[in-house]
């Protein structure tokens, strides 16, 4: 095992903070080239028009999860050295149907704000505007809401994957998963022909 | 100049993935976007009241004390997705002053619900913390059984919403 290069390399934040940056621009070369700047591309997804955001985000997650798997396989990639996300389940939840209404209100999510602000587009300065005043308010009151963000009712498991909850492999999750994305796109294909207006 | 049509959004989706997979690889996680907005709200808040920062808990966690909010991974990264997309959309002819929205309202409406979206979504992403990217994208990934349900959530929350506001859209 040799990586995470910056785990096993010791690395300082210096060295680490220029990889972000430039991790950062490949992130923000991809979502512009998928359509990603563009919140009504976004939005036309939520009217089964458009889902380029579906068929873009599967193949980034399946291409990554596959990849994670066999470089850890391989013995090169210690997963267990990789920050994976601790599960809340019911905050997680709830902050994910209130992220779902502001994404069909707003059009945009952060990452894609960030597309879209880069690109000039007048509505993601606002949507910028209304994600530091949600931030503001949440950061206020959180210290008062902790039972639910992290304590006794936040649903709190611990740094858990879907493969080790099931007691299976990593693989076995994986195959599936990939298996749902390929049919994920058949249908979406499927659902563009028939309903589809692509914004170009 | 004529702008470019859209990658083919599976090419920019394995595209997507090996930059995803490289993070994973070089810094041992994922991408990120909505961690490093919170810390631009933290910063802001510790210069007009630095005493206010270090007593909430949560806001300490980012600035408090000595800490400087924007000494972080995620920070450099965002900065990176600017100069990313920047460049994508120069090179495609896509960098134009538009408010992209529905053909049924104004662009002012259209920045209205702008401002509630991200409010909403800003809220969201801390309480579940992190957003599309940091949680759907790369706990997806990663296959963290929390970011799983979260990514679920979202979309179920997207869609059901968007059944009340395809005025804004259609």
């Amino acid at each position: 095992m040799f990586a995470p290069l910056a785990v096993f390399g010791n690395w300082s934040n210096g060295i680490n903070f220029v990889f972000a940056f430039v991790i950062g621009i490949g992130f923000g070369f991809a979502l512009e080239s998928g359509g990603f700047g563009n919140s009504r591309k976004l939005a036309w997804q939520f009217y089964f028009k458009d889902l380029t955001v579906f068929k873009v985000m599967f193949t980034a997650i399946i291409t990554a999860m596959a990849g994670i798997i066999f470089l850890d396989a391989f013995g090169w990639l210690d997963v267990n050295s990789m920050l994976i996300n601790p599960t809340y389940l019911w905050s997680g939840i709830a902050g994910g149907v209130i992220m779902g209404f502001g994404f069909a209100i707003g059009g945009y999510c952060p990452g894609t704000s960030f597309a879209g602000l880069a690109t000039l587009k007048v509505d993601a300065v606002f949507y910028l505007a209304g994600i530091f005043l949600g931030m503001f308010v949440f950061g206020e009151i959180a210290p008062s809401i902790d039972a639910f963000y992290s304590g006794k009712y936040s649903g709190f498991m611990g740094t858990v994957t879907i493969y080790e909850y099931l007691g299976v492999s990593a693989g076995v999750v994986g195959f599936v998963v990939v298996l749902i994305a390929l049919g994920g796109f058949f249908g979406a294909e499927w659902v563009e022909k028939k309903y589809g207006e692509i914004v170009e | 100049m004529q702008s470019k049509k859209y990658m083919s959004p599976y090419i920019a989706g394995v595209l997507l993935g090996l930059v995803l997979l490289g993070s994973f690889f070089i810094s041992g996680q994922g991408l990120g976007a909505s961690g490093a907005m919170m810390r631009v709200v933290v910063a802001a808040e510790k210069v007009i009241s630095p005493e206010h920062v270090n007593n909430n808990s949560h806001l300490a966690h980012y600035g408090g004390g000595d800490k400087n909010p924007f000494d972080n991974w995620l920070v450099f990264e965002v900065l990176g997705v600017l100069v990313g997309a920047l460049v994508s959309g120069a090179l495609a002819g896509r960098i134009k002053k538009e408010t992209n929205r529905g053909p049924r309202i104004t662009d002012k409406q259209r920045w209205i619900f702008a401002v509630v979206g991200g409010s909403l979504f800003g809220f969201g992403a801390r309480l579940a913390r992190g957003c599309t990217s940091g949680v759907a994208l790369s706990g997806g990934a990663s296959l963290a059984l929390g970011s799983w349900a979260t990514m679920m959530a979202i979309f179920a929350g997207a869609y059901l919403m968007a059944i009340f506001v395809k005025k804004l859209w259609t």
